[in-house]
């Protein structure tokens, strides 16, 4: 070969005579800046939200000193401040001081419980020691004094009378809680019993046979066991009756600030403090056991207080329905996609589809299940098997699940593109190995195939807990209500209720926030909830996460896969 | 169909150095492969991806209980007609072949052939290793699962014997149920041919089986492949001519999709008829 002319190389040091601007250029920095702050936004408005839900979550339950304004006028308010604010507009008409919001609460008494005062218009201030809460069932809670406990046969007005108060509050719940229990069971029973009597005359009667003599002995015996069972609940009427008033008769004299006095059945109070004698391991105390009622209780005050236990069962439930529902589906058909249908513009036109789904507006899902599901399945359904309740719904309208199946429906794109991303991922070598070994297409693809796609198909399914268990729209027009009375699994059988209306925390926030008569007294509860169906939507990934990743190390496929 | 059934005539026993055959000037040939018993016995073979044709009327005589070895440069085809011997071209979408494949006298692809039935019979090694993402254990036995086999002994025996004809057994003796993931990769080849003997097919077919191993772990696997010859009808594709000169008997020479030449391999090394095939054996090929 004939030798090259030697050439001039240029040097290898980095050059310096440029503006540092210029060099920064010359690197590529400002790409790496403008990168590194789209990554910055998005992670501080996630981070943002995040702590303004858990401050305004967590800081809900905290119990707040009470404190003893007088106005101008002369009217004394007792209550917790909530937040101030400057007053908006000018000076001159009034604007530029501070207001602040207080809860007065006696609602029975004043009409409202929270109140706007200008910071001018107060003229006196105190924290009273002896000033508390009572959080009652009823008209939620009431700011004032304890004046006296009414017990059957004694009235304790003197000292101790905190302490008697707290022990007899306690001992309110034992009754009462038993008082409920048999209203539940009890009355429950009998309801059931009296009922299905009622569907079996209708049945008699559909089946036309109402005119026979044997239709009509039936039908009277029926009846006589209706009017056996209606005897034996008046007889339970009557015992809860006595039993509410023994419970009634144990009742507590309270005082607001102005002097007005009430008395209520100690049972009727949630629980009482006195929040300005309070040290933090009392506040923290209160703190918990709000905490407690609130994951573990039913609501109360049309959502505003109480609990959202069933909301938390209800959104559990059904995402777990939906989720069994869905990764079968969605394997499947990602199954035919990948594996055995014939690769071709059908095929993808197909997949095009699939995933445009996705982009679908969840209130048409909604409507569709309304439509198919609750009207056309569940319909046929009601008319085959249940006629006899008929025209009352009970697959014909919406419910669990239809709600779960909806949001399944909603969800299958993104079960089916993650699968075929996981199965495209297997590696041909092993498919040819088993081909090779003599396994046929079905055995190579339950045995080799689905197995190592199993990691990639969990990442679909946890993408599909995240949005259906965050999904509202389809479901306020499939089967969440506001109130539901019963949960969809309790101890009748079939026990697990999937016609049954439910509860969902993500209805639930919409419901609290905008829907409520009493906006500052829902709006804690708006956050707490979102803070928990945050919360609840991240234990269901952590679930499925610490699955994939035993998969993972399961079906590893190594680097000779 | 003129299906001869080899099974019941006597088998021509392996050559050795005694029964060379004298007509040849080369020393320490094999017999002429016309001579020998086939295992698999190609005919006219041509094969199309879609349009474009791979193979050109192959005709050979793979011999029985012999390793021979395909040799070429890379697109000759050399691959296409190793996969055409157990019907894995069958899933590449658009395979046309005409011709015919005989094994044991068997027409593969003759109607009412049961595919599986034949890839039961010819296992297959390939390129890269390619274990299942199961245990040790479970990819030894993976051909005897798929057949229903589910008795203790019987998967024992066949994992204890496979393992031990693959040189692994000692390595791995005390792990059988970790994953086989977790193997070198040479190990792994080994196991991957471990798998492909369990089930005792009469042809083991061998696509590159060392291309992607170190030196060390090559020599264990031609071996090994000298071991396996001793029982099975042996076809291995390779790249490298050494490794056709250490473990093979016969050598066929592919360029093109067409068979030049095919014969004893120290003729095609040393004295190969055509000029195409000495060109390529010496590296003059270009």
């Amino acid at each position: 070969m004939a030798a090259h002319p030697r050439r001039k190389t240029p040097s290898l040091r980095v050059r310096r005579d440029a503006p540092v601007w210029v060099q920064a250029i010359r690197r590529g920095d400002p790409f790496v800046w403008l990168t590194g702050s789209a990554l910055t936004a998005s992670m501080l408005m996630i981070v943002g939200i995040l702590l303004l839900i858990i401050v305004n979550g967590m800081g809900s339950m905290w119990p707040k000193e009470l404190v003893r304004i007088e106005t101008d006028e002369g009217t004394p308010f007792l209550g917790q401040i909530e937040r101030r604010e400057t007053i908006p507009g000018y000076v001159e008409e009034g604007g530029g001081g501070e207001r602040f919001l207080m809860r007065i609460a006696n609602r029975d008494l004043y009409g409202i419980d929270f109140r706007w005062f200008d910071e001018s218009e107060v003229v006196a201030r105190e924290k009273p020691e002896d000033a508390l809460v009572a959080e009652r069932l009823e008209w939620g809670p009431f700011n004032g004094f304890l004046v006296e406990l009414r017990l059957p046969g004694e009235t304790i007005a003197a000292d101790g009378i905190w302490d008697r108060f707290q022990r007899e509050i306690d001992a309110a719940h034992d009754r009462y809680g038993r008082i409920e229990e048999v209203e539940e069971e009890e009355v429950g029973r009998i309801n059931e019993e009296i009922e299905s009597a009622r569907l079996a005359i209708r049945e008699i009667e559909l089946e036309g046979i109402a005119d026979t003599p044997e239709g009509r002995r039936r039908i009277a015996a029926l009846r006589e066991e209706v009017d056996r069972w209606t005897a034996e609940y008046e007889q339970l009427r009557e015992r809860l009756g006595e039993l509410r008033r023994a419970d009634e008769e144990y009742r507590v004299v309270l005082r607001s600030v102005r002097g007005e006095v009430r008395d209520y059945a100690i049972s009727h109070i949630v629980r009482a403090y006195r929040p300005n004698e309070m040290g933090i391991p009392g506040k923290v105390g209160i703190y918990l056991s709000r905490l407690w009622e609130f994951v573990s209780q039913d609501p109360r005050e049309s959502n505003t207080e109480g609990g959202i236990f069933p909301a938390i069962f209800g959104t559990v439930l059904m995402t777990l329905i939906m989720t069994i529902a869905v990764v079968p589906l969605g394997v499947l058909a990602a199954l035919y996609l990948r594996e055995y249908a014939k690769q071709g513009p059908i095929v993808s036109a197909v997949r095009i589809a699939v995933n445009n789904l996705a982009g679908v507006p969840s209130i048409v899902f909604g409507l569709f299940g309304l439509g198919f599901f609750a009207y056309l399945v569940g319909g046929a359904i009601d008319s085959t098997f249940y006629p006899e309740r008929l025209p009352s719904p009970t697959f014909g309208g919406g419910g669990l699940l239809w709600a779960s199946l909806t949001l399944a429906l909603l969800t299958v794109p993104v079960v089916i593109v993650a699968t075929e991303e996981a199965l495209a991922a297997v590696p041909t070598g092993i498919r040819e190995g088993s081909i090779a070994c003599g396994a046929s297409k079905f055995q190579t693809v339950t045995r080799i195939v689905l197995p190592s796609a199993a990691p990639g198909i969990m990442t679909g399914a946890i993408l599909a807990m995240a949005r259906g268990a965050g999904e509202v729209a389809p479901l306020m027009i499939t089967g969440v209500v506001k109130l539901a009375p019963e949960l969809p699994l309790d101890g009748t059988f079939p026990y697990l209720h999937l016609e049954r209306k439910f509860m969902h925390l993500g209805f639930h926030i919409y419901d609290v926030g905008f829907q409520s008569p009493n906006v500052e007294a829902a709006k804690p509860m708006v956050y707490a909830t979102t803070l928990l169906l945050i919360l609840i939507v991240v234990l269901l990934n952590l679930t499925a996460i610490i699955v994939r990743n035993k998969l993972r190390d399961k079906y590893k496929t190594g680097a000779f896969g | 169909m003129d299906r001869t059934i080899i099974e019941d005539e006597p088998r021509v026993s392996r050559p050795t150095r005694e029964t060379r055959g004298h007509e040849l000037e080369l020393e320490g040939l094999p017999p002429d492969v016309e001579k020998l018993d086939p295992a698999v016995e190609v005919k006219e073979l041509s094969l199309w991806y879609g349009e474009s044709q791979a193979l050109f009327d192959v005709n050979m005589r793979i011999p029985e209980r012999m390793v021979t070895a395909f040799i070429g440069p890379s697109g000759c085809g050399k691959s296409t007609l190793l996969r055409c011997l157990n019907r894995l071209n069958d899933l590449i979408p658009g395979v046309r072949i005409s011709g015919t494949v005989r094994i044991q006298g068997e027409d593969i692809y003759g109607s009412g052939i049961d595919v599986i039935a034949l890839r039961k019979r010819t296992g297959m090694v390939f390129q890269k290793s390619n274990p299942f993402p199961k245990s040790i254990y479970e990819n030894v036995i993976y051909g005897l699962r798929i057949d229903g086999q589910n008795r203790r002994s019987v998967l024992d025996e066949a994992v204890e014997r496979s393992l031990h004809a693959a040189g692994l057994w000692d390595e791995v003796k005390d792990r059988l149920k970790e994953s086989a993931m977790n193997l070198s990769g040479g190990q792994q080849q080994r196991l991957c041919i471990a798998r492909a003997i369990a089930t005792e097919p009469e042809v083991l077919l061998m696509d590159e089986p060392c291309s992607a191993l170190d030196p060390i772990a090559t020599a264990r696997i031609e071996a090994l492949i000298t071991e396996l010859r001793e029982t099975y009808t042996v076809v291995i594709v390779t790249h490298n001519m050494h490794q056709a000169t250490r473990v093979s008997d016969y050598t066929a020479f592919f360029y093109l999709g067409n068979l030049i030449e095919f014969g004893p391999t120290k003729k095609i090394f040393q004295k190969p008829d055509k000029k195409q095939t000495e060109d390529y054996v010496t590296g003059r090929f270009g």
